[in-house]
């Protein structure tokens, strides 16, 4: 295994980018970036950006004649093969594709020639918007945008040079086109390939010129994706899929409750079954190591470990419902104040009042938690489907006391992430078991271990109060949220005066002319560990604001639509995806035969609205008939995708909606695979339209924009066809079959 | 134990327990790894596989209830992308993190293979694999391709 083994199974053969060595001859300062050559042993072109911070190979070269890319992002080798390094994590959004759209498009090469390849863990590789190699947030194409397309112009212009000069003709009366630089007036032309020997010598220009979107023939449309052919043929290599020689598997057990600890096993039920190589001990799990998966299993499944239950054994369910509550009966850190909200309160006669709350949620991915690790005298090396490659090489680096730089890392491709493989909970105990068994381990977990030990989506409390002037439109907003804070485990110092911003992301920002509001929050621990998941603070959020809005249109006995647009003057992105969305839809025939909601939400840089219609007898089955979706993510550099990850946000908001929650008991998940965490299905999937609208803008974030207008579009549709103001999730605990 | 199996047109043989999953035997024991683990208890589809021609979920199914019957693997789809599902799945760009789609592939042809031109609720019974990135929409666009293809040959 090599840190270029995606890319031999992208089918690059050829130049597997041997030899590659770095080059001090950095030019172009940037502010954070400067593009760079380095030289490669086979006369191939490679591009990069350094990092701000000088570096050096990850780990030495793995065999001869194999080497590792470090900071390179563009090959073009002798034979025009164009491959892309792809920095962030490929977990089903698309990045392979789209990355490496941004520079094929300003490197003026035909798609179908461009492969892409997974980047190992390098600072080079920093996602500038974290700054640490990391894919989340919806940020990949957000912070490759300038950089990527800056990589392939400067590819582009060098060739060119490397032509011109060969003519001894002015650069600017060549041109390149088709991965071909061509001279009219002398009816001249080389390949890239021809000239990459050349310009792999040069220095890469200082300024580059980025083509308009009016000149871009790859960016702005439905470029096929690279990694489809991979994915229906079975030879996708996934984290579980890796194969290293001489490797053992392991499965594990983590103590039930979280924080419990591990008192003590007999080992030998496990070790009397057919292929368990040991039983591994950490502070709070047991491992079983065999030959392979189900023997582990078996041997985990013969063992009763004493666990020591921890500080959260006595928690349920109603335990932190009640600390929830409770916490929002007292005033708490503001997290955002205008006017003077509370004498709005106070003076007005009438006070709208509604107490919103949803639960905890598992993310499910459908591949479980897994990784492989081999830790030898120099270092480590790790493959495994993650959203954090740079976090793995500082985490490893703790675990092991070696430097970052020992640990290498191969980013395989994730069977979903959604923000739980941001996490290195996994990673760890990989790294552990490797060590203790000196050789390489692949930790597969059980679906129920993935389920019963994930960071989940923070349960939340939100309870609003408004007041409503004569038109019926609020002129206080008054929002006291309670939940668990991701960001207090995560990034500590992010929060400040007992505001961790994800928590209130969609409650403290809102886009409505309302003279007087205040957002306070309140960290609320209930025992569970919290985490990333799709949209994050939004996908609670934006459910209790849009409901709630719907609630004062009702109130006001105005139509919702166009109370929105009302409330939204000053704010022509939101108007123009609602307007969008309501138009695509069937709103001008709301009625007791066709009952609608809407919802509309900034996130990730993007607008999305969403209007939901449902079949009318949703006493007896809630079913949705149809969906319009309306999106302004700035530019849509690939539409489909777009679609696609819409339709995708749709599916796991509906999943939530409908079915999601986990429920504690005696401080310990009490679900534990599908049957008992549900998921849609295919027969419940609804007809969905997405109307892209491309406003030009700053180029938004496409993989959680869709998620958090669809809950409350739902159940405002819900309400008015029953006229029933769902205001705790799920569904289907709230009375409803789906 | 040695089980010799029927798989992709070869006689395989494995050595494992009895009651070894053959999903397990395939992935670890013949680095067939094509076929996905997803649940473990015959509920979300990702272990899918052919046996004698019908969709068959894997990961409960000891190697030794599979001896003498003919399995089917997404490896056995063709060698270069041109089954007409997958050659549908490609147009639809079906797949996003791609970790259901051997299952859905395999549902969706053991399906076709019934079933020349399936309706709406043929697919809708037939097609209970989870997917947790949300392709079913592209799920039935893509197998209602493969149809238009297969009739085309
Ligand atoms: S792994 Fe077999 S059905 Fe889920
Ligand atoms: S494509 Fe990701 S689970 Fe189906």
């Amino acid at each position: 295994m090599d840190t270029i083994s995606n890319m031999s199974d992208l089918g690059v053969a050829s130049s597997r980018v041997s030899g590659i060595t770095e080059n001090s001859s950095v030019i172009k300062p940037s502010r954070r970036q400067f593009l760079k050559t380095s030289t490669a042993a086979a006369g191939v072109l490679a591009l990069g950006i350094s990092a701000p911070i000088a570096t050096r190979r990850a780990m030495a070269d793995t065999a001869a004649g194999e080497s590792s890319l470090i900071d390179i992002w563009l090959t073009i080798d002798k034979n025009d093969q164009v491959t892309v390094a792809i920095a962030n994590s490929e977990m089903g959004q698309g990045v392979y594709t789209s990355m490496a759209m941004l520079v094929a498009e300003e490197l003026e090469v035909d798609w179908n020639s461009v492969h892409a390849a997974a980047a190992p863990a390098a600072p080079a590789y920093k996602n500038l918007m974290f700054g640490m190699q990391a894919t989340g947030g919806s940020t990949s194409i957000r912070w490759a945008y300038d950089p990527l397309r800056a990589v392939g112009a400067g590819a582009r212009e060098m060739l060119i040079q490397a032509a011109a000069d060969q003519w001894g003709v002015p650069a600017i009366e060549c041109k390149a086109a088709n991965a071909t630089v061509t001279h009219a007036a002398s009816n001249r032309s080389l390949r890239y390939g021809e000239l990459v020997d050349v310009a792999s010598k040069m220095s890469p220009p200082t300024d580059v010129k980025l083509k308009t979107p009016e000149q871009w023939s790859i960016l702005g449309t439905s470029a096929k994706r690279l990694d489809t052919p991979l994915k229906v043929n079975g030879t996708a290599e996934f984290g579980i899929d890796v194969q290293v020689p001489d490797m053992h598997i392991a499965t594990v057990m983590a103590c039930p409750t979280f924080g419990g600890k591990l008192k003590s096993v007999d080992e030998a039920p496990a070790l009397a079954v057919k292929g368990v190589k040991k039983v591994l001990k950490l502070d709070d799990a047991v491992i079983v190591v065999a030959d392979a998966y189900w023997p582990a299993k078996k041997g985990l499944a013969a063992l009763s470990p004493e666990w020591d239950r921890g500080a959260n054994a006595g928690r349920n369910n109603e335990s932190y419902r009640a600390e929830l509550l409770a916490a929002i009966e007292n005033e708490a850190p503001v997290a955002h104040d205008q006017g003077d909200t509370v004498a709005a309160l106070t003076a007005a006669s009438e006070v709208v009042e509604a107490l919103y709350e949803v639960p905890h949620l598992a993310h499910a991915t459908m591949e479980p938690m897994n990784a492989t690790a081999l830790i030898t005298e120099d270092g480590a090396e790790v493959w495994a489907p993650t959203q954090g490659p740079g976090i793995i090489q500082r985490v490893a680096a703790g675990v092991l006391q070696i430097a970052p730089e020992q640990v290498k890392v191969n980013t395989t491709f994730l069977g979903g992430g959604f923000g739980r493989r941001f996490e290195m909970d996994f990673i760890v105990q990989t790294l552990l078991a490797a060590k203790m068994m000196g050789g390489p381990v692949k930790l597969i977990w059980s679906r129920e271990e993935d389920m019963k030990h994930d960071f989940y989506r923070p349960a939340s409390v939100s309870a609003f109060k408004a007041v409503l002037n004569d038109e019926g439109y609020p002129t206080a907003w008054h929002n006291r949220i309670a939940c668990p804070s991701i960001m207090s485990r995560v990034f500590p110092n992010s929060v400040k005066d007992g505001i961790d911003g994800q928590s209130v992301e969609a409650a403290n920002e809102l886009p409505y002319a309302i003279e007087h509001q205040r957002v306070e929050y309140k960290i609320t621990e209930t025992g569970v560990p919290v985490g990333f998941w799709r949209a994050v603070g939004n996908s609670q959020n934006a459910w209790f604001v849009q409901s709630f809005v719907d609630e004062l249109a009702a109130k006001a006995g105005i139509d919702p639509y166009a109370y929105q647009m009302k409330l939204l003057e000053g704010h022509p992105r939101h108007q123009a995806v609602l307007k969008a969305a309501v138009e695509a839809s069937a709103w001008s025939e709301r009625s007791a035969s066709k009952p609608l909601g809407l919802a509309v939400q900034k996130s990730f840089g993007s607008y999305c609205a969403m209007v939901v219609e449902l079949e009318p007898d949703v006493k007896s089955r809630l079913k949705i008939r149809h969906i319009s979706a309306a999106i302004d993510c700035g530019i849509a550099l690939n539409p489909d995708t777009v679609v696609a990850q819409i339709e995708s946000s749709i599916v796991y908001g509906l999943t939530a909606a409908y079915y999601g929650e986990i429920d504690i008991e005696d401080g310990a998940v009490k679900q534990s695979n599908f049957p008992n965490y549900p998921m849609l299905k295919l027969e419940q999937m609804p007809a969905i339209d997405v109307a892209i609208v491309n406003s030009g803008e700053a180029v938004g974030g496409i993989g959680e924009p869709g998620l958090p207008p669809l809950a409350p579009a739902l159940t405002n549709a819900v309400f008015f066809a029953t006229g029933d103001r769902v205001r705790r999730l799920p569904l289907v605990k709230a009375g409803y079959s789906v | 134990m040695s089980y010799e199996l029927n798989i992709n047109g070869e006689t395989l043989s494995v050595d494992v327990d009895a009651d070894t999953p053959l999903l397990w035997a395939v992935r670890d024991n013949l680095k067939l790894t094509g076929t996905k683990f997803g649940c473990g208890v015959a509920s979300c589809g990702a272990c899918t596989m052919h046996i004698d021609g019908q969709a068959v979920r894997t990961c409960v199914l000891p190697v030794s209830a599979v001896v003498g019957k003919e399995i089917k693997t997404i490896e056995s789809l063709s060698d270069d992308n041109s089954h007409p599902i997958q050659q549908a799945w490609i147009e639809e760009e079906v797949p996003q993190c791609g970790y259901c789609q051997s299952g859905m592939i395999m549902a969706a042809t053991a399906l076709l293979n019934n079933k020349a031109n399936p309706t709406e609720k043929d697919i809708d019974s037939a097609m209970t694999n989870i997917c947790r990135c949300g392709t079913y929409s592209r799920v039935r666009k893509g197998i209602h391709r493969a149809v238009e293809l297969m009739a085309a040959k």
